[in-house]
């Protein structure tokens, strides 16, 4: 086995390969990268801990094809550090020769006949334009859980039905829904599928800047299961999580009392200062009247902060409090100049959404759902 | 401290002793249970007898002096002490009855003094500093709390005056019983010296077997022990706090409020158990009992413990910080049940479990995170119900249907709890 190849491309195609490894696999050879080196001048680079799998092929010079499997992290770092020429990637004996100038690596081949196969290569089900998918799924994961309370909850919920795509999650606090239109490959597509939300933001955030990414679900995907992305030379699987997701659709307010807009960008700068003097587990509180909303937080003899910032009111006022981790999560995730505030009473969760002007109608395409915090007597 | 006592040093000097500056008072029933319990029982009053479970499994809570003189002392299994002291007589607790007495001893205390630190149910530091004008000498109040406890409750009490909480703790176990010993500011260094090393308070057994490797027997060994050696052989903060000690230092004032950290119940079985059902059964009963002292209390906590014992006596202990403060008998109990069931213990005998609840703040300011989709009316206010229902009818009118055992209470369990506040 034998190959040329330049730094940027090997250490591009490492990186995004390697990036999902464990660095303590239960076996061995799931820490590796399986180079798949072509005659015709391709080099596939593979990896695969059973639940991701991640795949680039990228062009070589091969001098002679063949097979070989080594640390991946290892291999990842060390093309991230070679200086900018090209790389030389041969056997020799039982390890693999990494020469790029007057550079020398030597790694311990691995067995490649102890790796488990890949995923099969899934064939597309429809596909979504790169920028709108890694938002939607930003806006979404940041509500998804990170306990292991319930396993389910850890994931981005995702249901298709023809042209509409819409991701859901909720850690039970809160919860965040986004609908987007994307294009299947057939018009009566219809599919749910669970997935890790840490692997889905990580998997969009790194195909995102490609133009388009395509879909693999269900029977596409090689097995009920599994979903494949696929943008570019790059391609990924993920086993989707199981079980029976809660009901959520009772969760969404019919109606709101209250509505107030807020300056995004204002708001979030207010509640992170307020916030500062809110100890663990202690809310900021929220009093929303006609013209401005007050923010404070802090109680007894510890520390106080307040400020204000400019709102539009319609309805009652409303005085609220907040996990302010939470609520900055959600403003963060709306991602609009102005934030739309949907409230019914304080005890009952509110409902952020976005829009461009202060005076214009909110794009309800994003809800992000908050349950208040209320106080125990 | 160790529970075991100690012979009264000689007293240096043979006038009466100079109360002066001898501002703290350690009051302590004198076998209280046992005393309390007589009040019903005058004639078994001079006989031994011993407060107790009477089941197999019962531990001795307290037994009066002349059932001590065979041997007997607090936390000892019931069997033994019925060995020790076969012609003894036993009497079940009666806790409403002790809890009245101490209420009205406590009372009587503050006649004397505002500062009033209780430490149980049964004995309390006192500071008197602010009463000498109005009431005369440490030494003259402590006589005169003596008398009034024993003229209005029947039973005796033991003080120990002294110009620190440590010196005065051990002054009145060196009273008992019914007595009253008086440690003056200038004889506190020769009366520590004087005890064993297992007299300090922090000394416990391990420490014991520490200080007696480096041949420490005495306290007046620790003082005289270069301070760096005590360091060096017990850690810098205990060492420090030991030589302190050794030369009667114990900056400790006495606290009125004494804010509690924690709040929990044990629970040893009759026979040892190995049903999961049944510990998970007392595991409610335990978190029951529990949130509702912290509701009483008016107290929220975070984290919550579970203490299993086996039959062997090892003991581990589990604990899980919760989300959002809780006061919920479910919430609580969900918690220890998961910590249990997380041991993963096959068919275990297990002796003891207890619940318990850290991470204690006041209740007014505790805020809860709430949850979507949750009911109007949730578990808390059903405990909120429990306790209205409970101040009306009695504790335990109203329990989780898989702790109803019949026409008795069971929140009163048969098993002696020695988790009493």
């Amino acid at each position: 086995m034998k190959f040329r190849v330049e730094r940027d491309v090997l250490a591009d195609a490492v990186t995004w390969v390697a990036r999902g490894l464990p660095s303590r696999p239960p076996v061995p050879v799931l820490a590796g990268v399986l180079l798949d080196v072509a005659a015709e001048g391709t080099v596939t680079l593979s990896a695969f801990d059973y639940e991701v799998s991640a795949r680039m092929t990228i062009p070589a010079d091969v001098s002679e094809p063949g097979q070989v499997l080594v640390l991946g992290r290892l291999l990842a770092d060390i093309s991230r550090n070679l200086p900018d020429r090209p790389v030389e990637v041969e056997t020799s004996g039982n390890k693999v020769q990494v020469t790029c100038g007057s550079s020398r690596f030597a790694l311990l081949l691995m067995p490649v006949d102890e790796y488990p196969t890949l995923p099969a290569s899934p064939e597309p089900s429809g596909s979504v334009p790169g920028d709108v998918f890694t938002q939607a799924v930003a806006q979404v994961a940041v509500a998804a859980d990170r306990g292991d309370t319930l396993p389910i909850l850890t994931g981005v919920r995702v249901v298709i039905e023809g042209e509409q795509m819409t991701l859901l999650a909720t850690d039970r606090y809160r919860l965040a829904m986004r609908t987007l239109t994307w294009s299947p490959g057939a018009t009566d597509a219809s599919h749910v599928a669970l997935i890790p939300a840490r692997t889905l933001s990580e998997t969009a955030k790194a195909l995102g800047a490609a133009g388009a990414i395509d879909l693999s679900l269900g029977t596409a995907a090689g097995g009920e299961g599994l979903v494949g992305f696929e943008a570019g030379s790059r391609r990924t699987t993920t086993r989707l999580l199981d079980g029976d997701y809660p009901k959520v659709s009772s969760i969404f307010p019919s109606s709101s009392d209250t509505e107030a807009v807020v300056s995004t960008e204002e708001l979030i700068e207010a509640v992170k200062r307020v916030a500062l003097v809110a100890e663990r587990n202690t809310p900021v509180r929220l009093k929303f009247a006609d013209g401005q909303v007050a923010i404070e937080a802090g109680s007894g003899d510890e520390a106080q902060a307040s400020e204000a910032v400019e709102c539009v009111l319609t309805g009652p006022e409303i005085e609220i409090a907040f996990n302010p981790a939470f609520l900055l999560d959600g403003l963060h995730a709306v991602g609009t100049a102005h934030t739309r505030f949907s409230f019914t009473q304080p005890s009952r969760p509110a409902v952020l959404s976005g829009q461009a002007e202060v005076d214009g109608e909110a794009d309800t395409a994003y809800r992000y759902v908050l349950m208040p915090v209320r106080f125990a007597s | 401290m160790s529970r075991r006592q100690f012979t009264l040093p000689h007293r240096v000097s043979t006038e009466p002793p100079d109360d002066t500056g001898c501002t703290v008072l350690h009051v302590d029933m004198d076998a209280f249970f046992a005393s309390a319990s007589l009040l019903a029982r005058p004639d078994l009053r001079g006989t031994p007898v011993i407060i107790g479970g009477s089941g197999g499994r019962g531990v001795v809570l307290s037994a009066t002096y002349e059932a001590r003189r065979f041997g007997v002392t607090s936390a000892m299994p019931m069997g033994r002490a019925r060995r020790l002291c076969p012609s003894a007589t036993v009497l079940p607790p009666d806790h409403a009855l002790y809890a009245r007495i101490s209420k009205a001893v406590m009372a009587t205390f503050r006649d004397w003094t505002p500062i009033v630190e209780p430490l149980s149910v049964d004995e309390a530091f006192l500071d008197v500093s602010g009463a000498l004008r109005r009431s005369g000498s440490p030494a003259t109040i402590a006589g005169a709390i003596r008398d009034r406890v024993a003229d209005e409750q029947g039973i005796t009490c033991s003080v120990g005056v002294a110009p620190t909480k440590f010196v005065a703790k051990l002054a009145s176990n060196l009273a008992k019983p019914d007595g009253l010993v008086v440690v003056p500011r200038d004889e506190v260094v020769p009366f520590v010296h004087a005890l064993p090393v297992a007299a300090l308070w922090g000394v416990g057994d391990k420490t014991e077997e520490v200080l007696l490797r480096l041949g420490l027997k005495t306290v007046g060994d620790i003082a005289h022990t270069p301070l760096d050696t005590l360091r060096r052989a017990l850690g810098d903060a205990s060492g420090q706090h030991l030589h302190d000690l050794s030369w009667g230092r114990d900056p400790r004032t006495v606290q009125t409020l004494r804010e509690e950290r924690s709040i929990g119940a044990d629970s040893t079985f009759a026979e040892d158990v190995d049903d999961a059902v049944y510990i998970h059964r007392r595991l409610l009963q335990l978190s029951d009992k529990v949130a509702a002292r912290m509701r009483a209390a008016e107290l929220m906590g975070l984290t919550v413990s579970a203490k299993i014992r086996f039959s062997d006596f090892t003991t581990v202990t589990r604990a899980r910080t919760l989300h959002d403060p809780t006061d919920t008998s479910r919430v609580i109990y969900a918690a220890a049940r998961d910590l249990f069931d997380g041991l993963g213990l096959q068919r275990a005998r297990i002796r003891l479990v207890g619940v318990r609840v850290s991470g204690l703040i006041p209740a007014s300011t505790a805020s809860v995170q709430g949850v979507l989709g949750e009911p109007d009316h949730g578990w808390r206010d059903a405990d909120l119900a429990v306790d209205r229902a409970s101040r009306r009818f009695g504790a335990g009118s109203v329990l989780p249907a898989s702790l109803v055992t019949g026409a008795r209470s069971p929140s009163r369990s048969q098993d002696p709890d020695l988790s009493l506040p």
